[in-house]
């Protein structure tokens, strides 16, 4: 099986939606915490084109405070991979899933175990952002044997010279981080946020999306002035931290759903 | 040789590897180019051997332990690496790195620190190279060894508590990473052992070397050979890199001294975090687990790739030692030789005390990694005043 060749759920769904000119919106949510199911049912409903549900992990290097701490509840809450992968199949979204999560825990169980399971889940694909491309061979590879597409990463320090190779080896989509830095809402766009999506919109057809640091409807419309779309993960947990449940969420999504689709 | 250095991919073996955010995948191949640069560059490796010597006090003495020998019927030579600035070995590789990154042209330092001294010798070299540091220390640390923040905060280091996780020095290199993650252009990750990605492990045991090269010609020359053992207290295990690189291609038995309850290698479990495939403490689904041990600097759930790899191998071999053995070894080199050793070296010399019936005979060289001041505190706490009088 070629990933290479034909594009895997994620992505099919994903061009087609930018293809009929609609701006894509992923919207993140950690596994686990506390009301995670009804949240990720509430923002596909108000208008997310996927989701990424994070499974938590003990040492999230790349996440800021925010979902540090849903993760670290969600773990003192007793989430683990196979609780949260075992709930997936019963959420009623109809858009694409992908986990987020960090490389151990593929590691651990051995990468054709781990994608097996995600497949067996109803996950497309998946994200692990301390696994990157020059190491991410063996583990794309196992993935897409089951049809589980690997959303890399590509950063604004990422040189030229591997950015096509990048590109072509992500599948799903390219997830352009948008600044020098760990998530988080911050309260202006980067300017390495546009700059890195036109990189990468300028290698490949695939669709871009950018994440790190979209915190307001207002810095998504901008983002997507070049990209394809954006993902907002801080934003949306902050929503769950704070206690406003599935229906902050909804209204969250709702307004970056809005605001994409006014321009 | 067997400590040679890594594949192009990182690897000793199988371990190693650089797993990290694309955002510092640059970083750190332009760190491993700046490091093959400067370390062919004579100059450079005058300058950084001219500092160890003049501010940092090296060469450091090979100590014969004549009381402690005749008792355990074992010979004992202590490679004195508590006598250098700010005590402890740790100082070998932060003048490296900070000489690294001032010729890189980065103007500020972060550093992860345990116990404290790690931290304490990054910002000795940092207010040495006139840059700015900060200090990243769990929170449930920075109230442990309080003394220690004060240090870094007199040299003119920034302390950040880390609040997240475990709050302890697993957490602490998390966020030196995310610092670095959105700091890259100007900062360098002065990361204090020999793990993290590559060249990390690489570089750590290289600006280390000069432990085991030192220690070999004094060996050599005191005893006209080479010892039987080598041995080392091993958290991430840079002060054993250090002298086993002076030894891999000899003879010699290394021996690597783990906590009981951070025995990564003892443990055996591949894992990958902070940048490096390794041997890894984590529960039956992949998350870290702390390490517990009475010394805060062994506390940590991983271990230097290139160990693992030794140990794979079988030219190191790594067993452990309990809190208890550890607290009885101090006490018996502070009072047959005068020398305090901090309690991440006495587990080496718990190891030979436990051993010495099958050692009869033999010469141990043992690295004595750091002085035990930082410790005294605390062993106050342990043993109290009444056992000690």
């Amino acid at each position: 099986m070629n990933s290479e060749l034909a594009p895997g759920r994620m992505e099919g769904f994903l061009r087609s939606r930018r293809d009929a000119g609609s701006k894509l919106l992923v919207a993140y949510i950690t596994g686990g915490f506390e009301g995670w199911e009804a949240a990720v049912e509430t923002a596909a409903a108000a208008g997310a084109d996927a989701i990424e549900i994070g499974i938590p992990f003990s040492d999230p290097v790349m996440d800021g405070p925010v979902i540090q701490e849903a993760s670290q509840r969600a773990l003192e809450g007793g989430a683990t991979p196979a609780s949260v992968l075992a709930t997936v199949p019963n959420l009623d979204t109809g858009v694409p899933h992908a986990v987020m999560t960090y490389y151990n825990l593929a590691h651990h169980p051995g990468h054709d175990r781990f994608a097996a399971t995600l497949a067996s889940s109803g996950i497309d694909a998946a994200i692990l952002p301390d696994l990157p491309f020059v190491e991410s061979g063996p583990w794309r590879h196992a993935a897409a044997n089951v049809g589980i597409e690997t959303i890399m990463l590509a950063a604004p320090t990422t040189p030229d010279a591997r950015l096509g190779e990048l590109c072509e080896a992500s599948s799903g989509f390219v997830y352009a981080v948008g600044l020098l830095g760990v998530t988080g809402e911050r309260a202006q766009l980067a300017s390495t946020a546009t700059e890195i999506a036109a990189r990468c919109k300028g290698v490949t057809d695939k669709p871009v999306l950018t994440g790190v640091g979209i915190g307001s409807p207002e810095h998504a419309v901008e983002a997507c002035e070049v990209a394809d779309g954006v993902i907002i993960g801080s934003a949306v947990v902050r929503r769950l931290l704070s206690g406003d449940g599935a229906d902050g969420v909804g209204e969250l999504i709702a307004s970056f759903r809005d605001a994409l689709d006014a321009g | 040789m067997v400590m040679t250095d890594p594949n192009k991919e990182g690897r000793f073996g199988e371990f190693g590897g650089r797993f990290v955010p694309e955002t510092l995948i640059p970083a750190c191949e332009e760190l491993e180019e700046a490091f093959r640069e400067a370390w062919d560059d004579s100059a450079f490796v005058e300058q950084f051997h001219t500092i160890l010597n003049d501010y940092g006090g090296r060469p450091s003495p090979l100590t014969e332990c004549f009381r402690l020998s005749e008792q355990l019927g074992v010979r004992i030579l202590l490679k004195r690496e508590d006598l250098n600035h700010t005590g402890s070995h740790k100082i070998n590789n932060v003048i490296g790195q900070a000489l690294l990154a001032q010729r890189m042209g980065k103007t500020r330092l972060v550093a992860e620190t345990g116990a404290g001294q790690h931290g304490v010798a990054t910002a000795t070299a940092a207010a040495l190279l006139d840059m700015e540091c900060k200090v990243y220390m769990g929170q449930v640390d920075v109230e442990r060894q309080a003394l220690n923040v004060f240090r870094m905060q007199l040299l003119g280091a920034e302390v950040e508590g880390v609040s997240s996780g475990s709050k302890t020095l697993k957490d602490a290199v998390n966020e030196a990473l995310r610092d670095w993650v959105a700091t890259v252009e100007n900062t360098h990750y002065c990361l204090g052992s020999v793990m993290g990605p590559h060249p990390y492990p690489w570089m750590v045991r290289t600006f280390h070397h000069v432990i085991g090269e030192e220690a070999r010609a004094q060996c050599l020359k005191l005893l006209d050979g080479l010892p039987d053992l080598v041995v080392a207290c091993v958290g991430g295990g840079s002060n054993a890199a250090g002298i086993f690189s002076g030894f891999s291609d000899t003879e010699s038995r290394l021996v690597g001294v783990e906590p009981a309850g951070g025995a990564a290698v003892g443990r055996g479990v591949p894992g990958v975090v902070h940048g490096m495939a390794s041997y890894l403490m984590q529960d039956e689904v992949g998350q870290v687990q702390e390490a517990e041990s009475i010394s805060a600097g062994l506390d940590y759930p991983g271990v230097g790739p290139e160990h693992a790899y030794l140990s794979s191998i079988g030219r190191a071999e790594y067993p452990s030692v309990s809190d208890q053995e550890v607290i009885e070894a101090f006490q018996l080199l502070s009072k047959t030789e005068g020398i305090i050793p901090a309690l991440e070296s006495a587990h080496a010399l718990a190891w030979v005390v436990r051993e010495a019936a099958s050692l009869q005979g033999q010469v141990v060289l043992l690295n004595l990694s750091g002085r035990g001041d930082k410790d005294v505190d605390q062993m106050m706490e342990v043993l109290g005043m009444d056992e000690v009088g």
